[in-house]
Formats: C-alpha cells, sequence, structure tokens
C-alpha cells in the first residue's frame, strides 16, 4: 500500500500537490473546508495576462482527482506529533497517520469594509474585485446598468499597516487593469480610472497588458490613493485623491468604484500554526524554512507548505510551487529515517 | 457641489470629468502615443530648457489629460525642439512631434508669438 499524506486546503495549490504526489506514487489525502474544490480561483472569471478562462485552468485538474481521496466540508481538528509522524483528526471524525503534512491553506480576500472611508457594505455601487468577477462570470450586476464613469482603487488592504496588511499583495496591479480593460470591452463608451501608488508589472507580458490599456483602451491612470467616497442623493460616487503627480487635490463623480481588495493572511492559518507548533511571520502568513531556496519546507520535520500560505503569489507561482513541494516531500520519504 | 459664488479664492481641486475631451480627443487622434507616458521624468530632467524655465514635458502631458491646457503654453513656450527628450523617453514617444502636434490642436502658436 502507497504512503499517505495529508494535504491541507483544496485550491489550486493543494489540487496541484496531490496530483504531483500522486504521480510519485504516494497517496494524498486532500481537504477542503468549503463545499466545492478549486479556492479562490472556482470564484474568478478570467486570468492575467492573457485573459485566459479560470475554468480552462481548474476543470482539467478537477478532472483529473484519480488515486486522490478528497474530503470536502471538512476541516482540521487537530494536529499531534507522534514518534515520526503525524496525526491529523478531521471534522468528518476520520484520522490519518502519515509522515508528511502539505499546506496549502491559502489566502483570505481582504475585508474590504475594514476601509470604511471607502463605502464598502454601505454604498451600493462600491463593489470589489472579487464581486466584478462574479459579474463577469454570471453576467447579471444591476448597477451597473449605467457604467459611464468607473473607477478602480488599487492596494485596498495592501501596503496599509493601520488595516495590519503591510505587505504589497502582488497581484491586484495587473488584475485591476485587466478588469479595467474587460470593462472597456463592454461598455467601450465608459470612462475608466486607475487610482494607483506605484504600478507593479513584474510579470513576462504584464507590461505590455499595461501599455495596451493606456493606448488601445485608454484608462486614465491617476497616482494617488483615494483617500474617502461619498454619495449623492441619487446614489452616485464623490471620489476624493489626490492626483500626486499634478500636484492638486482631485474629485470625481463616478457610477461605480471597484476596489482591490488584496491578499491577507488565512483565518485558519494561526490555529494551524498553532497545531504544528510553529510561529507564522510578522505578516501572518507562514514562514518557510528559507524563502530563498527552500521555500516549501517548514521548521517543523515532516512540514511542507505550497502556494499563498506562505505569502502573496500568482496562479503560475503556485502551480509550480506545488510541484515542487511535492518533490521536497518525495525527498524527504526517501531520506533515511533518523 | 454648488458654487454659491462667496468664494474668495477659486478651488484648486482637479474637476477631471470637466476636462474638454474633443480636444484632447483630437491630439490622441494625431498623436496616439500620448497616452502612453508612464510619467517617469526623464524628458524633464533632460530637458535643456527646462534647467532655466518651467518647461516640463511630463507635466504639459498631464496638464493636457487633467483639461489645464492654459498652464501649458507657459511652459511649451520655453522648448527648443532640441529633441533631448525624445532620445530619453523609455516609451519611445516621438516627443517633438507631439509637442507641435499640441501647438496645432490647442492652437497656441499664434498665442505664442
Amino acid at each position: 500500500m502507497s504512503q499517505n499524506i495529508v494535504v491541507i486546503g483544496g485550491g489550486p495549490a493543494g489540487i496541484e500537490a496531490s496530483r504531483r504526489l500522486r504521480d510519485l506514487g504516494y497517496t494524498p489525502i486532500l481537504i477542503e473546508k468549503e463545499p466545492v474544490l478549486g479556492g479562490h480561483l472556482a470564484r474568478w472569471d478570467r486570468l492575467f495576462p492573457d485573459g485566459v478562462e479560470a475554468r480552462k485552468v481548474l476543470e482539467p485538474m478537477l478532472a483529473d482527482l484519480d488515486g486522490i481521496k478528497y474530503f470536502t466540508d471538512t476541516e482540521v481538528s487537530s494536529i499531534n506529533r507522534l514518534k515520526d509522524t503525524w496525526v491529523v483528526k478531521l471534522s468528518n471524525g476520520l484520522s490519518a497517520q502519515v509522515r508528511a503534512v502539505l499546506l496549502t491553506t491559502g489566502f483570505d480576500l481582504f475585508k474590504a469594509e475594514k476601509k470604511e472611508e471607502y463605502g464598502y457594505g454601505i454604498y451600493e455601487r462600491v463593489i470589489t474585485n472579487a464581486d466584478l468577477e462574479d459579474w463577469f462570470k454570471s453576467g447579471a450586476a444591476p448597477q451597473f446598468d449605467d457604467v459611464k464613469v468607473i473607477g478602480f482603487v488599487h492596494c485596498v488592504g495592501s501596503r496599509d499597516e493601520k488595516a495590519g496588511n503591510r505587505q504589497c499583495s502582488k497581484v491586484c496591479c495587473v488584475t485591476a487593469v485587466k478588469q479595467a480593460c474587460e470593462i472597456k470591452e463592454r461598455f467601450p463608451e465608459a470612462t475608466v480610472y486607475c487610482f494607483y501608488m506605484d504600478l507593479r508589472m513584474f510579470g513576462r507580458k504584464y507590461e505590455d497588458l499595461y501599455l495596451k490599456a493606456q493606448k488601445e483602451y485608454g484608462i486614465r491612470f491617476v497616482r494617488g490613493r483615494v483617500s474617502e467616497v461619498s454619495e449623492d442623493i441619487d446614489g452616485h460616487l464623490f471620489v476624493k485623491a489626490e492626483d500626486t503627480l499634478f500636484g492638486k487635490p482631485l474629485k470625481i463623480k463616478m457610477d461605480t468604484l471597484v476596489l482591490m481588495a488584496g491578499m491577507a493572511p488565512a483565518a485558519s492559518t494561526a490555529e494551524l500554526a498553532r497545531m504544528v507548533n510553529v510561529l507564522p511571520g510578522e505578516d501572518g502568513f507562514f514562514l518557510p524554512h528559507s524563502l530563498i531556496d527552500s521555500p516549501c519546507t517548514c521548521a517543523r520535520e515532516g512540514v511542507f507548505y505550497a502556494g499563498t500560505a506562505t505569502g502573496p503569489k500568482t496562479i503560475p507561482e503556485t502551480l509550480s510551487e506545488a510541484a515542487s513541494a511535492a518533490l521536497a516531500i518525495d525527498r524527504y520519504l526517501k531520506s533515511p529515517q533518523k | 457641489m454648488i458654487d454659491f459664488g462667496y468664494g474668495l479664492t477659486p478651488s484648486a481641486t482637479l474637476k477631471i470629468e470637466k476636462v474638454d475631451n474633443p480636444l484632447f480627443e483630437a491630439l490622441h487622434q494625431l498623436e496616439p502615443d500620448v497616452s502612453k507616458c508612464i510619467a517617469c521624468g526623464s524628458c524633464t530632467a533632460s530637458c535643456s530648457a527646462g534647467v532655466f524655465t518651467e518647461m516640463s514635458l511630463r507635466r504639459v502631458i498631464l496638464s493636457l489629460q487633467r483639461g489645464r491646457e492654459k498652464e501649458t503654453l507657459p511652459m511649451l513656450q520655453h522648448c527648443m525642439l532640441c529633441g533631448k527628450c525624445q532620445l530619453v523617453c523609455p516609451r519611445g514617444i516621438n516627443t517633438r512631434h507631439l509637442i507641435l502636434s499640441i501647438g496645432k490642436v490647442y492652437k497656441m502658436e499664434d498665442k505664442a508669438l
């Protein structure tokens, strides 16, 4: 019988790592707290930089789960060290004794209502990047019937010490530019603004997308963080920011405002960290042994990480990290036991 | 905001929705590259005129985008069309041509004389 490995978190990292582990001859036990596998990816419509449909990435993965035991609607109740193994108890009453545990618990979308000055949850016309993807995916959002002026606010809950999220969420810049272009495709007459502090177009083809947004889609970029949003009597929004390149305050009436909510550590991180007896990083994400050459290994023997559990990452980065986590686990299990 | 007319000083707030879009659109038609600016400031840093005057091409482009074309004339009239800004522009904007087009679209030539 092949060796079991517990993988906690059924997003792209967990699914991909499970497939790789299965290919290496192990039997992964994949645990997901939500009713479906796929994590945030299952909710997304299209992916940057080329606009590939998220389901085209996810569906082939979900169609290839043979040899993987997976449990949805299931949480981890406890993890305990027993000699050189980990005993993982699940909320469905089952438990597993394994030599390796992989944590692929991902991230939580920053709760945009925490930034009260932007009025999410108060004003109807303020939505988040995830709401917009929901709309792109389902095709229905009544407040979008009169999109003439629409704004995107970058860095909502990112690089924001006061909101408890000091880190850059990495993917929102390019996501905002992608979504701005998609809005222009649906509403060519709309005026689209992006309020940014820096544009971090680090990946291949991202800068091309930015150039295209400027030149072909005519997206208007304003450098400055939105300071506050208010509503007029008709429900339209007044957005205030400083145009920091111009050096003057700016005020604009908008029909819709999209908040680019960033990546915050998953709520489960602290609890799982306590169970395996490690300290998360200062930013709340799991801290691997080394961020340079061993991003998948943990200070605790037999515990591994992959994906956004250790900080914001793109989908391709997450998938390749999942593959290398599988190799790291394989190497660990094949090394002579102490 | 309703302007009651009692203010002593005009509001400094930019009202970008009131930008004269037809004029900027005409410029954009003639010079699509005007929207490619990433505000890096290379042009301003290398500008021979900018050392002694307020000329800044980065600011000219931004002013036009924000509907403040009146502020651009005092800047642009110092330009000697030397083209150094074109040499340093990372986005490859044909800046000399752009400056001439701005003059044409916003009818600045007569005023500058």
